[in-house]
């Protein structure tokens, strides 16, 4: 088989069972629901739960899913390439924590951002990963040698932990039921309730995607090293500035949309590397395609293992890919 | 014959003044007594680490003994004048013993600062907020602790009357299938937190004549998620915010996040409701004002 045709067999089937898992969940839930009655226009929109559960309630939540786990398994696997470090994840560079501490503040201080049918913790939460985004580049490209991969990820994770202190702090500070929701918001929630928080998330996303369409075989010579990658053609500086914006861009959108989920953006790029080889061409659409199935089927078993309580997706996605991981990583050594 | 006759009169004068000394004693000199020794065990510092428990001390008339309270205490008003020393979380202990207290009200979590404190030989008087029985049995504890026990007994039966008169007035009506919401986020239908079956609010809003939703949920609260809104479909949605917004139909900005699920009742027939202000979470003694709103609100 060419390596173009194990590309394109490879990616189609991921494409196939991501886009079964997206179909077939809005389908389940805690309530049965009747789906020809969902569908069935002559039903009046007020009358028709079934139709309301399926589109207001579900449908946007199988979507937010996607779009999350996708933008977060992205996001690892070019980080991972980028640092060439196998413990790298889209919370390494502090975007996540800059999303958390616009978020937290949003909610401690009670502000009033919302704008487009968007509450205020989503916008916050995505100004905040803005902020720690510029941080971190700046501090990165103020090196003589263009943007240094060590400067950078030492600045994220010094950044991470300086976040994670204030969001400590303002939890600290807050209002008791304003700190429990805070903790809550940490957890991950996918149950966005409307289409609103998906469309405003949707251009930072698809703009991230137009970049990574672009970096799979930069990421290839980039994890052999920055003087190979250079060797062969690649203006590596610019390179590294488009992943870093790409994963970032992704990741602020992501956690502004359904929190700070852990868990995908490590471990399903790695899981597709044990599934698929190495090659960024396969590893990128393939991780993406999995880490949006993957999100969906944990936010399903998170909304009906305990209904009507539900568990929060983050608890859920460590429970059923940690196991899942490690059975993976000992079978294959 | 005599002399016997003023023997006899003298052994009886000496038994009835023996018997009136007996009677002086226990009509004065006991109750007095008792009095005087229950003033001095009633404490007189109290240091008040529960918010819900410092307005059930004033409604006795125990405010008096307050000498410092939480950090998140804001009634009546009174209180925030006195010093603070933390809250369930991080209570100040140093401060808190420097204040000599003879009473420290803890809340159950907080184990460690009541360990701390009978290592500092001071006594504690422990809460855990659970049903409304609970709260009103905690409040006659808590008269009983600090010498006004009849007081606390008087507020507490205030506070049943209060209520029996709700149920009164709402038995033998329809009650209507409610939603009580305490908790979510502004302008969004998301972390939407509410009662269960279980805990003071799912009580209030019985005597108040609402059928609980969650009911069957044998939990104080759970998140609701919009699924569960949908398919549950209260005929009226009781939300209970204290920050201090315009009593009543919300705003229409805030019902705007409800607009969304325009299949359920509360919705369509426009009975989301709004409960505002300070009490209106704070399991204490104004429970029963919000007991009446939501009586007023479910059966106008």
């Amino acid at each position: 088989m060419t390596i173009r045709r194990r590309i394109v067999t490879i990616v189609v089937a991921f494409a196939a069972v991501a886009v079964a898992v997206v179909i077939w969940a809005p389908t389940v839930g805690s309530t049965s629901i009747s789906l020809s009655r969902a569908f069935d226009s002559s039903i009046p929109w007020e009358d028709n739960v079934d139709a309301q559960i399926f589109f207001v309630a579900r449908l946007p939540r199988v979507l937010s899913g996607a779009i999350v786990g996708a933008a977060l398994a992205a996001a690892g696997v070019v980080l991972q390439a980028m640092l060439r470090n196998p413990l790298a994840t889209p919370f390494t560079l502090g975007v996540s924590s800059g999303g958390a501490l616009g978020a937290m503040l949003a909610i401690a201080l009670g502000l009033d951002l919302g704008m487009l049918g968007v509450s205020s913790v989503p916008i916050a939460s995505f100004a905040g990963s803005l902020v720690a985004i510029g941080i971190v580049y700046w501090l990165a490209s103020s090196q003589k040698r263009g943007l240094s991969t060590n400067v950078l990820l030492l600045a994220g994770v010094t950044l991470n932990s300086f976040f994670s202190a204030l969001i400590l702090f303002v939890q600290y500070m807050a209002d008791f039921t304003e700190s429990f929701r805070t903790v809550r918001w940490l957890m991950g929630d996918l149950d966005v309730g409307s289409y609103s928080p998906i469309l405003a998330a949707l251009p930072f996303l698809l703009a991230a995607f137009a970049m990574f369409a672009v970096l799979p075989r930069t990421l290839n010579l980039l994890t052999m090293g920055e003087d190979v990658a250079a060797a062969r053609g690649v203006e590596v500086i610019r390179a590294q500035r488009l992943a870093f914006l790409s994963a970032s861009l992704a990741t602020g959108a992501a956690v502004s949309l359904g929190g700070p989920i852990g868990f995908i953006g490590i471990v399903v790029p790695h899981l597709v590397r044990l599934m698929v080889g190495s090659d960024h061409r396969v590893v990128l659409p393939a991780a993406t395609l999995f880490g949006a199935a993957f999100t969906v089927i944990c936010d399903l078993a998170a909304r009906t293992i305990m209904a009507p309580l539900e568990l929060p997706v983050g608890i859920v996605t460590a429970l059923i890919g940690g196991p899942f991981f490690l059975w993976l990583l000992v079978k294959k050594s | 014959m005599t002399i016997r006759t003023t023997m006899d009169a003298e052994t009886t004068i000496t038994k009835h003044a023996k018997l009136l000394v007996v009677v002086l004693f226990v009509s004065f000199v006991v109750p007095f007594v008792s009095f005087v020794v229950a003033l001095q065990s009633r404490p007189q510092r109290i240091v008040s680490l529960v918010p819900a428990l410092t307005e059930m001390l004033y409604a006795m008339g125990a405010g008096p003994q307050v000498v410092a309270v939480s950090s998140y205490d804001e009634y009546p008003p009174e209180v925030t004048k006195l010093p603070r020393v933390g809250a369930l979380l991080d209570p100040d202990t140093e401060r808190i013993i420097s204040l000599e207290p003879d009473l420290v009200i803890t809340y159950g979590s907080q184990v460690d600062l009541r360990a701390q404190m009978k290592r500092a030989a001071i006594p504690t008087f422990d809460y855990r907020h659970a049903d409304l029985r609970d709260i009103l049995l905690t409040m006659k504890a808590l008269g009983a602790r600090t010498g006004h026990s009849a007081e606390a007994d008087r507020a507490v039966a205030a506070i049943e009357a209060r209520l029996a008169a709700v149920r009164a007035r709402v038995a033998g009506t329809r009650r209507p299938k409610t939603l009580l919401v305490f908790s979510r986020e502004p302008r969004a239908l998301r972390n939407i937190y509410v009662s269960g079956g279980r805990g003071f609010l799912h009580d209030m809003l019985e005597i108040a004549g609402g059928d609980d939703v969650f009911g069957d949920i044998d939990r104080e609260s759970m998140q609701a998620s919009t699924e569960v809104l949908l398919a549950r479909a209260p005929e009226v949605i009781l939300e209970l915010r204290p920050d201090d917004i315009p009593e009543g139909t919300p705003t229409q900005a805030e019902l705007a996040s409800w607009s969304r699920l325009a299949s359920v009742p509360a919705v369509r027939n426009r009975r989301v409701i709004f409960i505002s202000g300070r009490a209106v979470t704070v399991p204490g003694p104004r429970l029963a004002d919000t007991v009446e709103r939501m009586a007023l609100a479910l059966h106008p």
